[in-house]
C-alpha cells in the first residue's frame, strides 16, 4: 500500500508513517470517547420499554476505543518503520494542489451553483495543472456542464444546487 | 422489446452516474409508465432495474467510484484491473457474470417460488442480525491487514450510521447541537468520498500516474475473457447461491457482493492477490449482486416483502396499477406475473447486449488524461453527493471523507468495512434491539433455533478464524 520505500530518491522530508499512525489512532480514540460519552448521556441502559437509544452506540464507542489502543499500542511497541513516509513535503504539495481547489470550488458552489462552479472549476484545473490553452478547456468546461445541465434538468427533473446567488436563473429552471 | 431496450438504456444512466441508484432511477421514472398497461410497465421498470445493476459496473471498474452500493466490492479488483489496462477484460467478465447471476436466479424464481417463500417467512429479527453478524464477523477474521484497524474502521461506520435520529425512540443522537446532521450520514456521501475523491488524492500524490492507461478494447477481447471464465464455474456456482440467499432473506445485493467476494477470497488459491486486480474478484461480487438483486423481487411477488430497496419502490409500483402481491398474485394475475418473468429472461439478455457492445466506448473514457478527467471527476462526485438529499452540506462531507479516505488507504485502514457498516447500521441495530426487545434482553435468543444459532455459530467461527487456522495448522505440524 505504502510506496514510500521509493523514499530514498532524494526527497527526504516529510511526515511520518509512525506520527501519522499514532494521530489517525489518537482521532478514533477521541471519536469513540464522544461516541460512548453522548450515548451514556442518552442512555446506555435498559429502560422501561427496552433498550434506550444509547444502548447500542454506546458498545460501539467502546469498540472503538479498544481497536484504536490496541492499534496505538501495537505502533509504538513496533520500533523498525518508524522513519518511513507516510507522504513527503514534495508530494503533499501536490496533493495540496487538489485539495485546496477543491475546497474553494466546493465554496464557490454555494454561491453560484454547481453549473457555473464545475464550468469555472474543470476549465481553471485543465488550464492551470494540465497546460491546456483557455479556449480548449473553456470548451470542455462548458460541453460537460451543459451535458449535465440536460441530463438532470430538463430530462431527469432532478433540480440542482443553483446556489444562494443563483446566476442562471434566466434559463427558467 | 422497443420498451424494453429504452428502459435498459435509461437504466445504464441511472446506473453510472452516481447518486442516482436504482431506487432513484425507478421512483424517477415511475410516473411515467402510469399511462402503460401493467405488463408494459412492469416489463421497462424491470428493465430499467436491469440496467441499473449492469451499469452500476461501469464507473466502479473504471473510475473506482461505485455507482451503485453494490458495485462497492467491484472495485476492490476492477479497479487495480483497468489501471492494468485489462478494462475490457473487467468490464466483459463483470457483464457476463451479472448475466449468469441473473439467469441463475430467474430460473430459481421459476421453479422454486412457493418453497422458497414459506422459508422467508421463518425470518426474524433475531435471524437477522445473525446474518448481518455474519457479514461483519467475516471482514474481521478474514481481512489481510490488522485486524484492529478492520474493527476500527467497522465501528467508526457503525459510529456514523448511528449518527441522526433514533429509528426506534425517534431521539436525536449524536449530533451535539448541529440539526443539519439530523439526517445523518448517508453512506453514498461517504463512499463517493472515500472511493472517488480519496483516489484523486491519492493519483495527485503519486504524480499524475491516473492518465489513460491505453486499452486494447475489441471483440477479441470479449471472446478470450468468455474462454476463461468457464474456469471460474465453482465460483459462479457459490457466488449464485449466496446471491440468492441473500435476496430471497431479505438480505440484499449489497450484503451478498461483499460476502461473495469475502468467501471467493478465502477459497482462491490466489486469496492474497486479491485486491490487485483478480478477475475472480469482479465475477464473485457481480454474479452474487445480480443473483441477489433478481431474487430479491421473489419475495415482493410472493409475499409482498421487498428484498431490495428498489424493490420495494417496484412494490409501490405495483399497488398503484392496483395488483397487491402476494400468493394470489399468481393466481388472480397470472399475465403479469409470467410476463414479468419472461421480461426478465428477454431482459437480461437484452442488457447483456447492450453493454457488452458499449464496452469499447467506455474503455475509451479511460484514455482520457488526468487533468481533464480528475476535475470531471470531482464535479460528478459532487453532483452525486447532493442528489442524495439535495444537501449542500453533503458536498463538504464528501470533501471530508476525501482526505479520511485517503488518509486510510495510507495506513491500511481497510475501506470496505467502513462502507458495510455505514450501509448496514441501522438495519443492524434495529434487528438487534428488536431481538433484545423479544427476548427481554436475553442473548440467548441468538441461539434459540436451529437456523439463527448456525449463522451465529459460523460468523462467531469466522471472526476467530485467523486463531483457529493457526492451531489447526500446529495441530497438522504436530501429527506429522
Amino acid at each position: 500500500m505504502n510506496d514510500n520505500q521509493s523514499s530514498g530518491t532524494g526527497i527526504r522530508a516529510g511526515i511520518s508513517i509512525y506520527a501519522m499512525e499514532l494521530a489517525v489512532a489518537l482521532v478514533l480514540l477521541a471519536i469513540g470517547t464522544v461516541v460512548a460519552y453522548d450515548s451514556y448521556r442518552l442512555g446506555s441502559k435498559w429502560g422501561a420499554d427496552g433498550p434506550q437509544s444509547g444502548y447500542f452506540p454506546f458498545y460501539i464507542g467502546v469498540l472503538i476505543c479498544i481497536a484504536s489502543l490496541a492499534t496505538l499500542a501495537h505502533t509504538l511497541s513496533n520500533r523498525s518503520g518508524r522513519h518511513e513516509l507516510f507522504v513527503s513535503w514534495v508530494r503533499f504539495k501536490l496533493v495540496l494542489t487538489v485539495l485546496v481547489p477543491a475546497a474553494i470550488y466546493v465554496l464557490c458552489v454555494q454561491y453560484v451553483g454547481l453549473y457555473v462552479a464545475s464550468a469555472v472549476y474543470i476549465t481553471v484545473f485543465m488550464v492551470w495543472l494540465g497546460k491546456y490553452p483557455w479556449a480548449r478547456s473553456l470548451t470542455v468546461g462548458l460541453a460537460v456542464n451543459a451535458t449535465f445541465f440536460l441530463m438532470f434538468e430538463v430530462w431527469f427533473k432532478v433540480p440542482l444546487f443553483k446556489g444562494s446567488l443563483d446566476p442562471l436563473r434566466f434559463l427558467g429552471y | 422489446m422497443l420498451l424494453m431496450t429504452i428502459g435498459i438504456v435509461l437504466g445504464v444512466i441511472i446506473g453510472v452516474l452516481p447518486g442516482l441508484g436504482g431506487a432513484n432511477g425507478v421512483a424517477i421514472l415511475l410516473p411515467l409508465t402510469f399511462a402503460m398497461p401493467p405488463t408494459s410497465a412492469i416489463i421497462m421498470l424491470s428493465c430499467i432495474y436491469w440496467g441499473a445493476l449492469f451499469g452500476g459496473a461501469i464507473t466502479s471498474i473504471l473510475f473506482n467510484i461505485p455507482g451503485e452500493p453494490w458495485s462497492v466490492a467491484t472495485t476492490f479488483d476492477g479497479y487495480p484491473m483497468a489501471q492494468q489496462g485489462r478494462a475490457g477484460e473487467a468490464l466483459t467478465a463483470a457483464f457476463t457474470s451479472s448475466f449468469v447471476g441473473a439467469f441463475v436466479a430467474v430460473v430459481m424464481i421459476t421453479f422454486l417460488a412457493p418453497l422458497v417463500a414459506n422459508f422467508a417467512l421463518q425470518f426474524g429479527p433475531p435471524e437477522f442480525f445473525s446474518v448481518y453478524l455474519l457479514t461483519f464477523c467475516s471482514f474481521i477474521g478474514m481481512g489481510k491487514g490488522s485486524p484492529f484497524k478492520t474493527l476500527a474502521a467497522m465501528m467508526l461506520g457503525f459510529a456514523l450510521a448511528a449518527v441522526g435520529m433514533d429509528t426506534v425512540t425517534g431521539q436525536l443522537r449524536l449530533i451535539f447541537g448541529f440539526t443539519e446532521l439530523m439526517r445523518g450520514f448517508d453512506f453514498l456521501i461517504a463512499v463517493i468520498g472515500l472511493f472517488g475523491i480519496g483516489e484523486i488524492l491519492l493519483s495527485m500524490e503519486e504524480g499524475l500516474s491516473f492518465t489513460g492507461k491505453s486499452a486494447k478494447i475489441n471483440p477479441r477481447v470479449v471472446l478470450e475473457t468468455w474462454a476463461k471464465l468457464p474456469k471460474f464455474w465453482m465460483l459462479s456456482l457459490r457466488s449464485c447461491l449466496i446471491g440468492i440467499w441473500m435476496g430471497i432473506t431479505p438480505g440484499g445485493a449489497t450484503p451478498a457482493s461483499f460476502m461473495s467476494y469475502g468467501v471467493a477470497k478465502r477459497m482462491s488459491r490466489d486469496g492474497d492477490k486479491f485486491g490487485t486486480g483478480q478477475i475472480e474478484g469482479v465475477v464473485a461480487p457481480e454474479t452474487a449482486a445480480h443473483a441477489a438483486g433478481t431474487s430479491a423481487l421473489l419475495p415482493m411477488l410472493a409475499l409482498g416483502i421487498p428484498g431490495s430497496p428498489t424493490a420495494a419502490v417496484l412494490l409501490g409500483g405495483l399497488l398503484i396499477w392496483g395488483l397487491q402481491p402476494g400468493p394470489l398474485l399468481f393466481v388472480e394475475q397470472k399475465d403479469f406475473v409470467w410476463g414479468l418473468i419472461a421480461s426478465m429472461y428477454l431482459g437480461n439478455l437484452a442488457g447483456l447486449v447492450v453493454v457488452l457492445t458499449c464496452v469499447p466506448l467506455f474503455a475509451g473514457i479511460l484514455r482520457i488524461p488526468f487533468s481533464i478527467i480528475a476535475p470531471v471527476i470531482l464535479v460528478i462526485c459532487a453532483i452525486g453527493a447532493y442528489t442524495v438529499h439535495n444537501a449542500m452540506l453533503d458536498i463538504w462531507l464528501m470533501l471530508l471523507f476525501g482526505v479520511v479516505g485517503y488518509v486510510f488507504k495510507k495506513l491500511d485502514y481497510p475501506l470496505a468495512p467502513l462502507v458495510l457498516a455505514l450501509v448496514l447500521g441501522d438495519r443492524a441495530e434495529d434487528s438487534f434491539r428488536q431481538s433484545m426487545l423479544i427476548s427481554q434482553g436475553d442473548l440467548h435468543i441468538f441461539y434459540a433455533n436451529g437456523l439463527v444459532g448456525g449463522i451465529t455459530t459460523l460468523a462467531l467461527v469466522l471472526l476467530c478464524w485467523p486463531l483457529i487456522s493457526k492451531v489447526i495448522a500446529r495441530f497438522r505440524s504436530g501429527s506429522a
